[in-house]
């Protein structure tokens, strides 16, 4: 069934009798052309580029638990494509063309909401990075403005500029970046994948691959084996664990990464703001929940939920920032496992084993890569070949001397 | 007004206080909420969704209905617990969320509009056109989201932070929690007795219970009295524990009654905790069940045995009771003990006797309800005909949760219990964490709760090596069990009947959401909203989770659990940032000749933590650059002093000192000689620099070791990993000793003769000191100094460290000293232009993407011996990287570099497939008398022209590719 | 979390840095041949494994001593801490 206003008016006028599944629980057939491991967001959108633009058929998604239940579903909901370096921007760039026609693409509201981010400075130093950084977006088409303290006092009036320990001298802002519903990007894929024959299979982890003479040829899982030619990986936060099954070790170690909502409140704050002087970040919902998050946890770990620490730290520089979110109260939080990888960029690439692809390493910035990691994970899969954008996401960077590090702070993930 | 006689409140107490500007009186000991039903308020908010009138739902923490916004102006509180406000003097309430006042609120077309408003709706709507979501869609929906509102000025509260180690953390003090205490603290723990509400006793304070053959309030004051004086016991009410983190770390907020301080966040790690939290009720979803007036059973005996108020508007309107358990009946007895007039207790259940004090409608349901702004009547039906009765107010009970929320924040996944109906937490032995009393299904009484407090503290007791003391129970009358409740989840209706009030959530939603195949708990969350509103779903998931099970036949352990996260309850941002904001942020580190740059009207900015002279206007220069080029200008021609104590110093002491610093540093170290100083860059391992600096080599074995500011503590670090992890057979000590010296830079070509008028017998010549040479020697008549002539501006240059107490009057002597010779002191911003000019990379060129090849010391990185970050930088990419260190001049001489301009061959299209480079540092150079600039450009051709292209700001400048030493290129100013 | 000092008791984690694995401590010999593979390994390559961990902290607040933590990375429960120069080979 088609959304639409319409649809929703005669179905509100017939008592919701109308609606279907959003998509069907189809038990695993014995073989399939393209299996994805991982039911995320970009496992889901790479099913659905695969069927809907790459023309490929018979594709499974196996999840190990819910559709949506890694990391789409338990981010703080930013897009944006304000990167600095060519291995980056044009992917991400890339990315946000992609979300500009995604609901209408796959027929459901995500709440794509272009209501911009401003990237705060504090130093002269830091002003150097933007504009360098901001240059290097309207060299993609991304666009971007630097903004004076004076404008800024114009947009965000209620921030701190005048007891601040680190005052804010201007801000990097891009006018299309903004939100997106988390959970409607995953349902939203996987119910226009589903319409296109993909077979999503919930419950069903990959506990092996079956290789044969370097080949891939299928996976092991909880509900049996399940043949297939080529199989690709989108299991971030668990891409170490996953791989391991196939033997191989990867350049990322897992971190745990908080983020938080307060209670709903008059909406107040436009779009996304991030603090140049501490860690936090914060935009406010539909609902109008303040959304916000800060720095990792900085351990290793697979347990989704961090510390107090972090909590205080992110709460010390909201209330630097501005302080008039003190009498707003936390209300839930929550902790995602991040693929933290070497240079604090992903992969998207061949492994070793023939016919076993990899998309992982997304490290906390995976949710506004999810259409253009479905895409080019699918014109990987599809063609062998990787996507333009995505030329420099290979596994083999790290050895060769090429890594993509947007932060200059090397082989420590957690500093990334 | 609907007060009774009773209650644990002071009449005599008058407190005075308005709602929505109704002004309105309450009684010391009232919530805001027992105050308000005391003066026939029974409509208080309405819902986020369909704006629906509605009333106080609970007695506690978990009220989902009666949110309020507490004050005015900046101390604007909203979205706050009428159920958890103490009544204060002159205390301003008012309700929120809606347009047009509480009673009219235009927003409630929501309501009519239902139908088209159902879970999940706008999923699949505002999609056409693509550019109306961000300008018409979205803007109605952030016009009507959020609850109550912020004042948007700066929280004026006061916040602390502090720190506790008990050796029990006992979270509730109800019955369980203050006989667990008692038992901990007579055998001589140190005891955190919790609780968040105002008063000790918890559920022991809202019945009719004898305990010693008095009222429960007196046990409760005597155990009270009893821990206080065991001096060992923190007994802290108001004071909420809201999470539980690892290894028994526990964050509470502590709300203060009176004082200065608003809240304090309190960091509890203890050994053992007891989690006595009680138990919320859940209630029964029928039809129109959201009205004003209707409320948990158990909460309407609270509000009548505590605060002495009913939930009617009128003290004569009858009240009803709608039950499946045992549970009802109690609140019905209370309530006619009371004086209270009863319309009935409907309960579902067909075999319970009748009652001589009350009806009892057997075998029934209530299906309905009439009074939008308050409830005038309800439908009962399954006993016969379906009637109305007429009720100002109803209780409804479905029986008790567990409060297993911190018990499942960190630990294992709760366990169905079938004999309670309800999850109950799993505590494996040994675990660090206990439940007591009703928090694990053992509240069925008072006593049953007492006993089991009584039982956990004594193994707590013994497990923390101490032997359990013999305290007997209290007394009390032996009560029957009860009845087994009714198997029901909800009363079936082709209308709204509502689970998770706050957020909307209605019985069909959840069908709805079965039909759409969001059949797991997590999805059935998220595409309903339940349990996502303020009160996370405290009387509404397990409801929920109940529902969806019968709609896919599965039992509901194998639906779902429920599981939490923190906070239990919603905390103030404020007192998590805690008292350290505003200017108070960070730390301020000063540098030792603070006070002197002060005095002198320096200008101050932010270098990482340190506060550093930026400049030093004179009177009559009204544009920093004035300033600016003075400075660097007085450096140039006669000389100038500048502190630079910020520049990390490590001190590197040991006979392996030399070779220790060889795997340090890309070059080599160790044929240095004593009294010389040599420039030094480290890599990181992976190959790319990290940080540069000098190694001076004060003697055999004795290195001083400088780092950039920002990186000091940095390299300390990886230093020491170098030395504990990677070679701990070398002997060599680290210490940092950044703090311990004040350094002062003087420069230019007059430093010579200003140091001569400091050293204490020191042959300053060029034979006797060169370029480059190090020496420690007395200053000032006897001062313990370290020389060092090294040189960032390319003049003739020195820095002098003393002990950083004398660095101040070092400075002062300096100036005093150098009058003559036109002494300027200048600050960081002169200090940029001069390295700037000089051609020195500072931190935007050395930003961590930056490899010795690009700085041009490719040749730096000795392939002689094994330093950390030689062999992979040798790898392709690095090894071939084309990009080098040049200058930058604009052809036109007046044009202006900006840093962050990216670099174009002329005819080049202007795109990153194409980009050469960028300018990192930028600066007027008044040596130059134009502007320059440092840049990275691939595979420079000296002299050739390039574009600096900044389409952010607009604008291009031609520019041509120069020597990044646009000051004395042949070094000869320096070694002068 | 609390870290178990060897020399000073139960230290609160927000005293110390992070570094990660203690493979870290198994830095190859840059001069031997094939150095060049075997710093690629030692660099970027981890086994991150969902359970005990072995791994590197910095009581950068205290007394500058490194630890080896073992460490449940599932749980976050600390088995073990010990003196980094003292612990040897990881």
């Amino acid at each position: 069934m088609r959304f639409s206003g319409f649809r929703v008016l005669q179905q509100a006028l017939t008592g919701h009798k109308g609606w279907g599944a959003l998509w069907r629980d189809p038990a695993p057939k014995p073989a399939y052309d393209i299996i994805i491991v991982g039911g995320g967001g970009h496992g889901l959108a790479t099913a659905f580029y695969l069927a809907k633009t790459f023309g490929q058929a018979r594709i499974a998604v196996l999840e190990k638990g819910w559709l949506g239940s890694g990391n789409i579903g338990r981010n703080t909901t930013i897009i944006r494509s304000n990167y600095l370096l060519p291995g980056n921007q044009p992917f991400y760039e890339f990315s946000m063309k992609l979300w500009e026609t995604l609901e209408q693409e796959v027929n459901f509201n995500a709440m794509v909401s272009q209501r911009s981010i401003i990237n705060l400075f504090h130093s002269d130093g830091q002003r150097d990075a933007y504009r360098r950084r901001g240059n290097a977006m309207h060299l993609t088409g991304a666009g971007g403005e630097l903004l004076s303290q004076d404008q800024l006092r114009e947009i965000v009036p209620f921030l701190n500029f005048d007891n601040a320990r680190f005052p804010i001298k201007g801000g990097l802002r891009q006018s299309r970046a903004g939100t997106a519903r988390h959970d409607g990007v995953a349902w939203g894929y996987a119910r226009a994948a589903d319409q296109l024959g993909v077979d999503l299979i919930q419950h069903c982890e990959v506990t092996g691959f079956l290789i044969e003479g370097g080949r891939v040829q299928g996976v092991q899982t909880t509900r049996g084996d399940i043949r297939a030619p080529k199989v690709g990986v989108a299991v971030a936060g668990s891409s170490s664990r996953v791989m391991e099954r196939a033997g191989l070790r990867l350049p990322i170690e897992s971190h745990v990464l908080q983020a938080f909502v307060s209670e709903g409140l008059k909406p107040n704050i436009p779009g996304v703001i991030t603090f140049g002087a501490g860690h936090f970040y914060i935009s406010q919902s539909d609902k109008g929940g303040l959304v916000f998050g800060g720095d990792i946890d900085g351990y290793n770990s697979y347990a989704q939920r961090g510390n107090l620490d972090v909590l205080q730290d992110v709460a010390q520089g909201g209330m630097a920032l501005m302080p008039m979110i003190g009498r707003a109260r936390l209300l839930r939080s929550w902790g995602g496992i991040m693929d933290m990888s070497m240079d604090g960029s992903p992969i998207i690439d061949r492994t070793p084993v023939e016919g076993l692809y990899l998309n992982a390493g997304w490290c906390y910035g995976g949710f506004k890569a999810t259409p253009a990691s479905g895409y080019a994970f699918a014109h990987l899969l599809a063609t062998d070949r990787p996507h333009e954008t995505a030329t420099a996401y290979r596994l083999d960077r790290f050895h060769r001397g090429y890594v993509i590090d947007e932060k200059g702070v090397g082989a420590q993930p957690n500093l990334h | 007004m609907t007060r009774i006689s009773g209650g644990l409140i002071d009449r005599d107490a008058v407190l005075r206080f308005t709602f929505d500007g109704r002004a309105m009186e309450g009684a010391r000991g009232d919530t805001l909420a027992s105050a308000l039903l005391a003066n026939g308020v029974q409509l208080v908010g309405r819902s986020f969704k369909y704006h629906r009138p509605r009333g106080i739902f609970t007695a506690g923490s978990e009220e989902p209905n009666a949110l309020i916004t507490i004050g005015t102006g900046a101390a604007q509180t909203p979205n706050t617990r009428a159920t958890m406000v103490e009544l204060s003097d002159g205390l301003t309430a008012f309700s929120q969320n809606h347009i047009g006042g509480l009673t009219r609120d235009v927003m409630a077309v929501n309501d009519v509009l239902s139908p088209f408003l159902a879970a999940g709706f706008y999923y699949k709507t505002f999609m056409w056109p693509r550019a109306f979501w961000e300008r018409l869609y979205e803007p109605i929906i952030r016009r009507a989201a959020g609850l109550g509102r912020l004042s948007m000025e700066a929280d004026p509260g006061v916040y602390d932070e502090g720190y506790l180690h008990p050796d029990v953390l006992i979270v509730g003090a109800g019955g369980a929690g203050l006989m667990a205490a008692l038992i901990c603290g007579a055998a001589g723990l140190n005891v955190v007795l919790a609780d968040e509400d105002m008063r000790a006793g918890g559920r022991l304070l809202a019945e009719r219970e004898v305990l010693n053959g008095a009222p429960a309030p007196e046990w409760i004051d005597t155990v009270i009295a009893q821990l206080r004086q065991m001096g060992n016991v923190r007994i802290m009410p108001r004071t909420t524990v809201f999470g539980v983190y690892d290894h028994g770390v526990f964050g509470a907020v502590e709300r203060h009654a009176d004082g200065p301080v608003r809240q304090t966040l309190w960091r509890i790690t203890a050994a053992r905790t007891i989690v006595a939290a009680g138990a919320i009720e859940r209630h029964i979803p029928f039809e129109n069940n959201d009205r004003p007036g209707i409320m948990l059973s158990g909460a309407m005996r609270a509000y009548a045995n505590r605060w002495a108020v009913t939930a009617q508007r009128n003290a004569d309107d009858p009240i009803a009771i709608f039950t499946s358990t045992d549970d009802g009946h109690r609140t019905a007895r209370d309530l006619i003990a009371a004086g209270v007039p009863l319309a009935g207790v409907i309960d579902t259940r067909a075999d319970v006797p009748l009652s001589p004090d009350y009806p009892v409608f057997r075998g029934a349901t209530v299906a309905g309800s009439k009074g939008r702004k308050g409830l005038r009547a309800i439908r009962v039906e399954g006993d016969g005909p379906a009637r109305w009765i007429t009720a100002g107010a109803l209780g409804v009970t479905g029986g008790w949760n567990p409060n297993i929320a911190l018990l499942t924040q960190r630990g294992a996944a709760p366990t169905w219990s079938e004999a309670h109906r309800a999850f109950l937490p799993t505590i494996g032995a040994g675990d660090a964490m206990m439940a007591a009393g009703a928090a694990r299904g053992c509240g069925d009484s008072a006593m049953a709760a007492i006993a089991d407090g009584a039982m956990i503290a004594r193994d707590v007791v013994v497990a923390l090596g101490k032997s359990a003391p013999d305290i007997p129970l209290p007394e009390a009358e032996a009560v029957g069990a009860d009845r087994p409740a009714g198997d029901i989840w909800h009363v079936p209706s082709k209308r709204r009947a509502w689970v998770d009030f706050q957020n909307d959530v209605t019985v069909k939603d959840i069908a709805l959401s079965h039909r759409e195949n969001m059949r797991s708990v997590e999805h059935l969350k998220r595409w309903t909203t339940l349990g996502m509103a303020t009160d996370q779903g405290k009387t509404a998931n397990v409801t929920a989770l109940a529902l969806m099970a019968e709609l896919t036949g599965k039992p509901i352990p194998e639906t779902g659990t429920t599981r939490f996260r923190p906070p239990y309850t919603p905390v103030s941002l404020g007192v998590l940032g805690g008292g350290d904001t505003g200017a108070h942020f960070r730390p301020r580190r000063l540098t030792p000749t603070d006070a002197w740059a002060r005095k002198q009207g320096a200008v101050f900015t932010e270098v990482g933590p340190w506060m550093r002279a930026q400049y030093f206007p004179r009177t009559g220069e009204d544009h920093w650059r004035q300033t600016v080029d003075r400075e660097a200008m007085a450096v140039r021609s006669d000389v100038g002093i500048c502190d630079v104590s910020t520049l990390g110093k490590i001190d590197v002491q040991g006979p392996d000192a030399a070779v220790f610093l060889d795997r340090i540093y890309a070059g080599l170290m160790s044929t240095l000689a004593v009294g010389k100083v040599r420039y030094g860059l480290m890599l990181r391992e992976d190959g790319f620099a990290y940080d540069d600096g000098t190694c001076a080599r004060m003697g055999d074995a004795h290195f001083v070791v400088s780092t950039t500011t920002a990186q000091a503590g940095l390299v300390f670090q990886r230093m020491e990993f170098a030395r504990q992890c990677l070679w701990p057979d070398l002997d060599v000590s680290l210490m940092s000793v950044t703090d311990a010296w004040a350094q002062i830079a003087v420069a230019g070509p007059k430093s010579r003769v200003l140091l001569s008028r400091v050293v204490d017998d020191f042959d300053l010549g060029n034979a006797a000191f060169p370029f480059m040479a190090c020496a420690a020697l007395t200053v000032c008549g006897g001062l313990a100094a370290r020389l060092f002539r090294i040189s960032f501006s390319g003049e003739l240059a020195y820095e002098l460290a003393v002990p950083a107490r004398y660095g101040n009057a070092l400075m002062e002597r300096l100036m005093t000293l150098g009058a003559d010779l036109n002494v300027t002191p200048y600050g960081t911003e002169a200090l940029g232009v001069l390295r700037i000019e000089k051609g020195h990379a500072a931190g935007n060129e050395l930003n961590g993407q930056t490899t010795a090849q690009m700085l041009g010391l490719g040749r730096m990185v000795s392939g002689k011996k094994d330093a950390i970050g030689a062999v992979m930088s040798r790898r392709e990419g690095l090894a071939n990287d084309p990009r080098r260190l040049i200058g930058l001049m604009p052809i036109e001489a007046e044009g202006t570099m900006v840093a962050g301009a990216h670099l174009f061959t002329p005819d080049a299209p202007r795109n990153l497939g194409h980009d050469r480079g960028w300018v990192t540092s930028a600066c007027y150079s008044p040596h130059m008398g134009r502007s320059i600039a440092l840049a990275y450009l691939a595979d420079p051709v000296e002299g050739e022209t390039v574009i600096a292209a900044n389409p952010i700001e607009g604008g291009e400048l031609t520019c041509r590719v120069v020597s990044p030493h646009f000051v004395d290129p042949e070094g000869g100013r320096l070694r002068d | 979390m609390l870290i178990p000092h060897p020399l000073l008791g139960p230290r609160d984690a927000s005293e110390f840095t992070y570094l990660g694995d203690a493979s870290l401590m198994n830095r190859p010999d840059g001069m031997a041949d094939g150095a060049e593979a075997a710093f690629c390994e030692y660099v970027f390559l981890r086994d991150n494994p969902a359970g005990v961990h072995r791994e590197l902290w910095f009581h950068e607040h205290g007394d500058r001593s490194w630890l080896i933590v073992t460490r449940n990375t599932l749980t976050h429960e600390v088995l073990g801490a010990e003196l980094a120069h003292k612990g040897g080979q990881a």
